[in-house]
């Protein structure tokens, strides 16, 4: 494992390759190209500013402008859900490689991270100029913990595509299961609500199982609220995904030799 | 590993799992069912390799020989690490590339020049190395003029072309080869035998696997023929295939007896034949009006019956597979139910197109009948059987001088003719070459 898991930093080269080329052939021969990425936020933006601004009106203070507060945690979210549904199916999609080619498949899942940290890094344009527009800057010293959320995320998220992966050559209803699950995920984290409006404060003991809850958090503290306090719970998710990844990694390593048979 | 071996296989065994329609194959079934360590035990199991060893040694040329099924891309995707084996070692020597499914990185909606880096970086080349063999690895892929093309553009030759470069690109000390030079025109492939001479001049090492006999024998130093993942035989190329061609020979001869078993099945004696035969033509006395498109059967009138057919070797023994040039016997075995004495017994030779090789009768050659009564035997002794190789039809017959048949097979034996030389053509002329002494040739095959 720890061999492996060593070879894996000499596959730099190739995950930054396999990034690239499904940037690049992900809007190969669509007439926007590349402005794809920065359109599909700016359209979600749009309609969720839409119905929770002006259709479901929320006069909570703290909150507005109410499409900053969204975007802040929704651009996270949507690096995490795709990732996972793109992780989870790359082993059979890449069913060839795996077969036929000696490929470390590690590296299928976690292209799938980065290409998406590309279009959420790609994404945060957008976000900074409608906090200009809106005239809501981030506050300074809160905003430096945003590269700190976004290295957690990642790692806790290389350990969920890793397991997921792994686990979907055997069990192919994963894939359906988690998209389900991932819409019952998503509004249980405080994204269109605030983790303290009242209702969720109360159920707060439940909430701390969910870790999205603890870094969509920081990031909307980050970008949108004026004091950065959830730092504490921040790292203790930081060391328990490294944990994670490393189970998840044993687990991967577990399984690869059959994957070249079930795939 | 034994000193100087590039690749060893020492016992090795795979065992693949075979899973059956509702076993294990979702997580419903698996928690609903508490049937997940049950059904973590396989049921079935299918062995591609059973117990096998042997060393490639360096810079050698190895072959890997069988029939459809005997394991032999196993054994290549073991030594290229795709699958580990169940039991057993496999230790290699050196950087590996593997031309077994070529061009299996590509993505079709980008352009031919980027795959070749992806497939190279894929392959394990640095995007430097890359950048000084692509024009080399274009040129020898014929796709100049295409590379900057979207790769889904592309016609499966190309396709195959490019991955085929870029492998062979990689400059490995180890080259695993599974059956692909079937991939271009022959100008391609020549080239890429030259691109295999080269290699096996600056010493690396060549695993082959392929059905292509001729060119394990021209280019291999060593073979192992594999059956039913066992290994039969290993050494001199020459000794191995001719070992394996012989039990090629006896399965196909199997295969053909099973052929002509069922040919006969299907047509019935001549009495019954007007409720059973379908396939030919009117099931009348008379048969079908052209008899040479006529479709395989039996008909005739009776009162005379071809009761069997043999076909036999120079040795007597009964066969379905012979070698041009050796002789080979039709045999005859009928039966008469009355003494007659108009009578002519037919044989001819079809190929697979159905077009006549030679067809002759007892009349045509001046016979006159006499007399026939109850059992015997007529024999149709070729002395050469001057045909390229084949698979042949027969067609037997006894039958009135007017034409009227009493026992009628169409087409209801089959034989197959081999040779070593891959001549063409529906005649076979007995012939040889002569040169006069200032045009110098030598035979290869002696």
């Amino acid at each position: 494992m720890w061999h492996n898991l060593s070879q894996l930093f000499k596959y730099r080269g190739l995950i930054q390759t396999l990034v690239v080329r499904d940037l690049k052939a992900r809007y190969r021969g669509s007439v926007l190209g590349y402005f794809w990425s920065f359109v599909n936020p700016l359209l979600l933006l749009g309609i969720y500013t839409f119905v929770f601004a002006t259709i479901m009106k929320n006069d909570e203070i703290r909150t507005q402008p109410y499409g900053v507060f969204m975007f802040c945690g929704i651009l996270p979210w949507t690096w995490f859900s795709s990732s996972l549904l793109e992780s989870s199916a790359s082993l059979i999609a890449g069913g060839n490689l795996i077969k036929k080619v000696l490929f470390p498949a590690e590296i299928l899942p976690i292209v799938s991270v980065f290409s998406n940290l590309v279009h959420f890094l790609l994404g945060l344009p957008i976000l900074l100029g409608f906090m200009i527009w809106q005239q809501h800057l981030p506050s300074f010293p809160g905003v430096l913990w945003f590269p700190v959320i976004v290295v957690i995320q990642l790692v806790f998220m290389l350990a969920c595509a890793l397991m997921l992966a792994a686990l979907t050559v055997h069990f192919r209803d994963l894939r359906d299961l988690l998209s389900n699950f991932l819409t019952l995920w998503f509004f249980a984290t405080p994204i269109i609500y605030p983790y303290f409006r009242e209702g969720v404060a109360q159920y707060a003991n439940y909430f701390k199982w969910n870790p999205m809850y603890h870094l969509i958090i920081p990031y909307q503290e980050s970008l949108f609220f004026p004091v950065f306090g959830h730092y504490r719970s921040l790292l203790i998710l930081g060391g328990l995904s490294v944990v994670f990844f490393l189970a998840a990694y044993w687990l991967f390593d577990r399984l690869r030799d059959s994957f070249a048979e079930v795939v | 590993m034994a000193t100087g071996s590039a690749i060893s296989l020492d016992h090795v065994s795979k065992i693949y799992r075979r899973f059956g329609g509702n076993q294990f194959a979702t997580l419903k079934s698996a928690f609903l069912q508490r049937s997940i360590l049950r059904d973590l035990q396989p049921k079935e199991t299918f062995q591609a390799l059973d117990d096998v060893s042997f060393n490639v040694p360096k810079g050698s040329t190895f072959a890997v020989i069988g029939r459809n099924g005997s394991g032999k891309s196993t054994a290549l995707k073991l030594v290229a690490g795709i699958t580990k084996p169940t039991s057993g070692t496999v230790n290699v020597d050196g950087r590996i590339s593997a031309l077994i499914e070529l061009g299996a990185g590509f993505h079709p909606e980008i352009s031919g020049r980027e795959n070749v880096f992806i497939n190279g970086i894929m392959l394990g080349l640095t995007k430097r190395e890359i950048t000084q063999r692509f024009d080399e690895i274009v040129e020898f892929a014929e796709l100049k003029d295409f590379i900057d093309a979207p790769v889904k553009t592309y016609s499966s030759g190309m396709y195959m072309r490019l991955g085929f470069a870029v492998a062979i690109h990689v400059d490995p000390d180890v080259l695993l080869v599974d059956e692909v030079l079937a991939v271009g025109d022959e100008g391609f492939t020549h080239k890429c035998l030259d691109k295999f001479a080269e290699f096996k001049r600056r010493g690396k090492t060549i695993l082959l696997v392929t059905h292509s006999l001729g060119l394990v024998e021209r280019f291999c130093d060593d073979a192992v023929w594999l059956d039913h993942g066992r290994k039969l035989s290993e050494g001199d190329p020459k000794r191995v295939i001719g070992a394996y061609l012989i039990d090629v020979e006896s399965a196909e001869e199997g295969y053909l007896a099973q052929t002509d078993a069922k040919a006969q099945e299907d047509v019935a004696s001549p009495d019954s034949v007007s409720t059973e035969i379908e396939t030919a033509a009117p099931a009348t006395d008379e048969g079908p009006q052209n008899m040479f498109k006529a479709d395989e059967g039996r008909w005739g009138s009776g009162g005379i019956a071809i009761t069997g057919v043999t076909l036999r070797d120079a040795a007597g023994e009964a066969g379905h597979v012979f070698h041009t040039g050796e002789p080979m016997t039709i045999e005859l075995a009928l039966k008469a139910e009355r003494a007659s004495h108009d009578f002519v017994f037919g044989v001819a030779l079809f190929n697979t197109e159905g077009t006549c090789v030679y067809g002759t009768n007892t009349d045509i050659e001046h016979f006159e009948a006499a007399s026939l009564t109850g059992d015997g035997t007529v024999r149709f002794v070729i002395e050469a059987l001057e045909l390229v190789e084949g698979t042949y039809k027969l067609d037997v017959a006894v039958h009135k001088k007017d034409g009227a048949p009493y026992d009628y097979h169409r087409l209801l034996y089959t034989f197959r003719v081999k040779s070593r030389t891959k001549d063409a053509g529906i005649y076979r002329p007995r012939h040889h070459w002569e040169f006069s002494p200032t045009v110098q040739l030598t035979r290869t095959d002696e």
